[in-house]
């Protein structure tokens, strides 16, 4: 006991030390680093530890890529058969890729020729190459999206909070020609407009597609693509938390019942 | 009984059931058996990972998302690995830590100390060349920032980097060197760790007073198995909390970007765990001296037991000394911190500071500080 006291003494004074440091280096001015807006923290329907995916949303959300985002952004790691069970059936996933044409090949000639898509075939990038997407964008890279909540500081946050964070720039800020400003971009002016209207898409389930509701959506899409595993991922970690906590339980029980006898002993010293 | 006369038997006996231990040595020794659960981990889930990774700059970060999204499980197998590396290295610097706390570099187990630095060395190797093979951003420009640190050895710097990367610059060859490595390097440890266990067995643990206990030690088995185990319950709980809860909280953003020779990240960070001694590499403003000053700050673990002049084994016993150790640890998550931080002021200052300290911990207070105790316990008074 008096170990474990020293010990957890020691180590608040450990963390207390830095910590100091910490607050004290902390009320430094804004260093050059945080040259953009952090985005703020939104509460999404799958951020909890025992929360899924709002399916409807990611469908919505699919819809707002496809209608809006995919005419520029690529998103060349999902799949139509990822969709199915998620957001759509089976049936609809065949008739969304059927909509695409895809080149296959070759064929017995040794021809090139294009296809109605399958399940299998992965979503179509808008540009053949990065140097076409450059060519149309002025010279800007529409990044791929099939990654993007895990490839950005804030995941999900910072997609929404991009959406819809663009305004005027304050006064004193000159936004270069092509670009356009907004707060949560590194570097606060970015290549790409603003993307999303009010009644931008017509939600096939009806719902009003406002500004914030479209990004909403589609930041869920979004962070589905880039995690597929996050519901089995959740759900699993909860069983394995529950039996790694009960056998935890157990097993202390089982080391303190084996220990008891030592742990009770006495130590005599007799003067012969 | 005369199966315990068998050579394999009796040493598996001798060695894993009735193996005499300190009947007082706490949870702070559950550690090293937690690093041989987490280096059998590393090998079991690399072996399978390896089964589904592609080693080339075109495949290289696609065969890692195609191993999270489309292999049965894969998602668990890779995030398990990543996340067991940052575990690992808890788990060393704990049990690193514990040693230096209650004196364990100390003869008789001088030997098992140095092998052990030795582990950590190949552990800093493999860490870094196994965070190379996602082929993400920060793995190329990790990989470019520090192999290139080997070009500040003067005159053959340059060409003995040229013939680590296998060519101008961090590519194809040395994505695929990496990997081989990378495979190869964990057995070293395992074979390292197998030594490691030979020498702590030769005169057997320590303990938190730091005296002979030969007088009070009790069978491995049950007492301590049953304790290791219980430990190994609650590590597996907090690890798991990584995988499934938060799987990519301990890595950057950045590596989910495909490696691009073109684009540098704004800021080239590596990972937490290399954070303290990044901090030291760069509050030396001489390429050089703060290559060699990285090296020496781990590397001064070695001489440990040379260095050190204390005839108390344990800081129970060390009033002095403890309250320098708890301000090293402080230190090192200063460091840690100002590692993660561009170079500019204040952190600059900070750094230097704090890496000032570290040195000092080892180089003055280390050396010094047990003739200071052997004068305060002979003084007699004016």
């Amino acid at each position: 006991m008096q170990v474990l006291t020293r010990l957890l003494n020691g180590a608040a004074f450990a963390a207390g030390v830095s910590g100091a440091g910490y607050l004290l280096m902390s009320a430094q001015p804004a260093l050059a680093e945080e040259d953009h807006l952090p985005p703020p923290k939104y509460p999404w329907s799958h951020r909890g530890p025992l929360s899924a995916f709002d399916a409807a949303s990611i469908r919505r959300g699919y819809q707002v890529y496809k209608n809006v985002c995919s005419s520029c952004h690529s998103m060349n790691r999902v799949a139509f058969r990822n969709l199915v069970g998620v957001a759509f059936t089976e049936e609809e996933a065949k008739q969304l890729a059927e909509e695409v044409e895809v080149e296959d090949g070759p064929n017995d000639e040794g021809e090139m020729f294009t296809r109605p898509g399958r399940l299998s075939d992965y979503f179509p990038a808008p540009y053949p190459n990065a140097e076409a997407a450059r060519y149309a964008n002025n010279g800007a890279l529409p990044p791929d999206l099939s990654l993007i909540t895990k490839a950005r500081h804030g995941g999900a946050d910072y997609i929404f909070a991009l959406l819809t964070g663009y305004r005027d720039p304050p006064a004193g800020v000159h936004v270069r020609e092509g670009l356009y400003y907004n707060p949560y971009f590194p570097g606060q002016q970015i290549a790409m407009a603003r993307a999303l209207y009010d009644d931008g898409v017509e939600y096939d389930d009806g719902t009003p597609a406002t500004t914030s509701q479209m990004a909403k959506d589609v930041a869920t899409f979004l962070s589905w693509a880039a995690e597929p595993e996050h519901d089995q991922r959740k759900l699993m970690g909860v069983e394995t938390m529950v039996s790694l906590g009960i056998l935890a339980g157990l097993m202390l029980y089982m080391k303190r019942f084996k220990w008891a006898l030592l742990k009770s002993r006495r130590i005599e010293f007799r003067d012969m | 009984m005369r199966y315990l006369k068998q050579p394999v038997v009796s040493t598996i006996n001798s060695h894993l059931i009735d193996y005499p231990t300190p009947i007082n040595i706490h949870y702070a020794w559950n550690f090293g058996f937690l690093a041989f659960v987490c280096l059998a981990i590393q090998i079991l889930t690399g072996v399978f990972l390896a089964m589904h990774y592609t080693p080339h700059v075109d495949l290289a970060f696609y065969s890692v998302e195609h191993i999270i999204r489309d292999v049965n499980y894969g998602w668990l197998l890779r995030y398990a690995h990543s996340n067991a590396a940052s575990i690992f290295f808890i788990v060393v610097y704990i049990h690193i830590f514990r040693g230096l706390y209650y004196g364990s570099y100390l003869p008789p187990r001088h030997y098992t100390w140095i092998i052990g630095v030795l582990i950590l060395f190949l552990m800093i190797a493999t860490a870094f060349i196994g965070y190379v093979l996602p082929w993400g951003q920060m793995s190329l420009w990790g990989a470019t920032v520090i192999t290139n640190l080997v070009s500040a050895v003067p005159i053959v710097g340059n060409s003995i980097v040229t013939w680590l990367w296998g060519g101008y610059s961090v590519d194809n060859a040395t994505l695929n060197r990496f990997f081989s490595l990378h495979y190869l390097l964990p057995f070293i440890i395992a074979a390292i760790a197998f030594v490691h266990i030979i020498a702590l067995h030769y005169k057997g643990s320590g303990n938190p007073l730091g005296v002979d206990s030969s007088v009070d030690k009790v069978v491995i088995y049950p007492y301590f198995i049953i304790k290791d185990f219980f430990g190994l319950v609650v590590f597996l709980l907090v690890y798991s909390l990584f995988i499934y809860f938060f799987p990519n909280v301990l890595g950057h953003p950045d590596n989910y970007i495909e490696a691009n020779p073109i684009v540098t990240p704004t800021h080239i960070v590596p990972e937490w765990y290399f954070l303290p001694f990044y901090a030291i590499l760069r509050s030396i403003p001489h390429k050089l001296g703060g290559v060699l000053a990285m090296i020496i700050s781990i590397g001064i673990l070695f001489f440990l037991p040379w260095i050190c002049s204390n005839e108390i084994r344990s800081s129970i016993f060390r009033p002095i000394y403890r309250k320098l150790f708890w301000l090293l640890l402080a230190v090192l998550v200063i460091l840690g911190w100002v590692g993660s931080k561009p170079v500019e002021e204040p952190y600059v200052f900070v750094g230097q500071l704090a890496s000032l300290f570290y040195f000092m911990y080892f180089l003055i207070f280390i050396p010094f500080l047990g003739k200071l105790e052997k004068f305060l316990l002979n003084f007699k008074g004016m």
